[in-house]
């Protein structure tokens, strides 16, 4: 293991400190139990959006915590889910009368401490509702399995909701909208290499030089499939055939395109993606209105990327282009 | 009574000490099962947890009812995961059942894992054959009922656990982020069965 860090267990709080110190103006860190808030928090008249999740996967979900986004974000250990206390606590440390929408990734340990944390909410009298984001069309949905993951769709539906919330939209609507924000978003990713997780030391698998996981989760989780290495187009061919079967997508659909890095791939590399994806998604008939390039939801060191598509409707996209101004994402304020 | 519910007391802090030291001592072989099919942590939340346990140990509160809520509260503010909110109500209505309890004899314990199980299995919203820690539980309580002796019932009961952590080998995951692996998940133990089976097994040997 050849990183940037301290010491293994120190990870998460060291970075955590080092988020407060780079942006005091916009940013409250709050140690044991770990979250981090907008410094303006609680926004008296808003509702108040709160995610969280493994860390590891920054700017997700702290790099988003700012105007027009998250009001809170718990972060866990390295790929492991925030505990009840710990989003209980962050929940009270931003929410006002009108309650809070929690945004879940689709991930067993995410949605279980979610609960438990909304059950302990409720019972003091905080009003709670939780959305759960599962876009990733790499697992096969059936009754039998826990169902698919929340990968990429969660950025936009945190930009989305986040920007409804600004407006002043309430529980009730941030519910609905982030439902249909869900219902409207396709994602797949495929990894080049694994990633190693600083407090195991090892690599997440094993990948030979001429290999990819294809259907890869953000956990350094294998795929579905492993294949040989195919050039950027292809690749982006394979991501897009899946994602735009799933919903379907209907001609002149207008739609946001974004391509994702893993943490380990360049920004050069996700553009030669974003160029196939777009021409695979013109030829399609679709209209792509907006974009987004860059390593928003990662997985450590890994290489690789994954696609999301999103239908927009003019609710979507105007919260989309409402300003923003968190440490990740930022136009307009 | 108060006799009794001290060394009900003094018996479990036993055991918890030894789990969390065994949790401890396989923590790389528990995170090396969950690599194979999850995303390799297991070992190093369930340790997180079980240190954060023997902690609390050093103040045991007077009687089993609280000392197991203790135990799941903290795990549930201390492992994260899945296995937090798991192994926390597991802890949390074995807590439940044994309140008013007066001694942990084995019909007693029969009743106590029973209603563990059945937390877990509501919270997890899975059952047996699902290649969960609920694979090594559920034949591990039912092993509990039809002997009067404490020893022989969680003998038979680890026995039962690390039978059924081993009947998880072949089977294809139907939850956790091991049923994102479909048909890869089979060939694998599962990493919460073998933690189930470990903890059953530490309770036969304080026993013992």
């Amino acid at each position: 293991m050849k990183k940037l860090i301290n010491a293994p267990e120190q990870v998460v709080t060291e970075a955590l400190q080092g988020m407060a110190a780079a942006y005091p103006d916009l940013l409250k860190v709050n140690l044991d139990p770990d979250f981090i808030i907008r410094a303006d928090a609680p926004v008296p008249g808003k509702t108040a959006l709160v995610s969280g999740g493994g860390s590891g996967h920054e700017p997700m979900h702290g790099g988003f915590v700012g105007l027009g986004m998250l009001d809170a974000a718990c972060p866990g250990a390295v790929f492991t889910s925030p505990t009840p206390d710990q989003i209980l606590a962050a929940t009270r440390a931003v929410t006002g009368p009108l309650g809070a929408l929690h945004i879940v990734k689709n991930y067993t340990g995410d949605v279980m401490n979610f609960e438990m944390a909304a059950e302990l909410a409720k019972e003091d009298g905080i009003p709670v509702e939780s959305v759960l984001i599962d876009d990733d069309v790499a697992v096969t949905d059936s009754l039998y399995t826990a169902g698919r993951r929340g990968v990429g769709g969660t950025v936009l539906a945190e930009k989305i909701c986040g920007g409804a919330a600004e407006a002043g939209a309430d529980l009730p609507s941030l519910v609905r909208l982030c439902r249909e924000v869900n219902a409207n978003v396709r994602s797949m990713g495929a990894a080049l290499t694994p990633c190693t997780v600083p407090q195991s030391g090892r690599p997440s698998f094993e990948l030979a030089g001429n290999e990819i996981e294809f259907g890869i989760g953000i956990h350094g989780e294998p795929g579905r499939r492993r294949i040989p290495l195919e050039s950027a187009d292809r690749i982006a061919e394979m991501l897009m055939a899946p994602i735009l079967a799933d919903l379907p997508f209907r001609r002149n659909d207008p739609v946001l395109l974004f391509v994702n890095g893993l943490g380990g791939t360049p920004l050069i590399e996700l553009y030669i993606v974003y160029r196939a994806a777009h021409r695979i998604a013109a030829a399609h008939g679709l209209q792509i209105v907006r974009s987004l390039v860059g390593s928003y939801i990662t997985s450590l060191e890994m290489a690789g990327t994954s696609i999301t598509l999103l239908r927009l409707t003019e609710d979507m996209l105007r919260h989309w282009d409402a300003p923003c101004l968190t440490p990740a994402l930022r136009w307009g304020a | 009574m108060q006799a009794q519910q001290a060394d009900d007391v003094a018996f479990l802090c036993d055991w918890l000490r030894r789990a969390a030291q065994a949790i401890e001592e396989r923590r790389d072989v528990l995170s090396a099962l969950d690599a194979a099919i999850g995303d390799g942590d297991h070992g190093a939340n369930m340790a997180r947890g079980f240190r954060a346990v023997a902690e609390k140990l050093r103040d045991p509160p007077a009687d089993a009812a609280s000392l197991f809520r203790l135990v799941g509260m903290t795990l549930i503010g201390s492992v994260g995961g899945a296995s937090g909110p798991l192994y926390g109500t597991l802890f949390l209505d074995m807590g439940k059942a044994a309140r008013g309890v007066p001694v942990l004899d084995a019909a007693a314990w029969h009743a106590l894992l029973s209603a563990g199980v059945a937390g877990v299995a509501a919270r997890g919203k899975a059952a047996a054959g699902d290649k969960t820690m609920l694979d090594a539980l559920i034949p591990a309580a039912a092993a509990l009922s039809g002997t009067d002796s404490v020893r022989k019932a969680l003998a038979r009961a680890a026995d039962a656990a690390r039978k059924g952590a081993d009947a998880t080998i072949p089977m294809v995951a139907r939850k956790g982020r091991a049923s994102y692996l479909g048909e890869r998940s089979a060939g694998h133990m599962d990493p919460g069965a073998a933690s189930s089976a470990l903890l059953l097994s530490m309770l036969a040997e304080t026993a013992a």
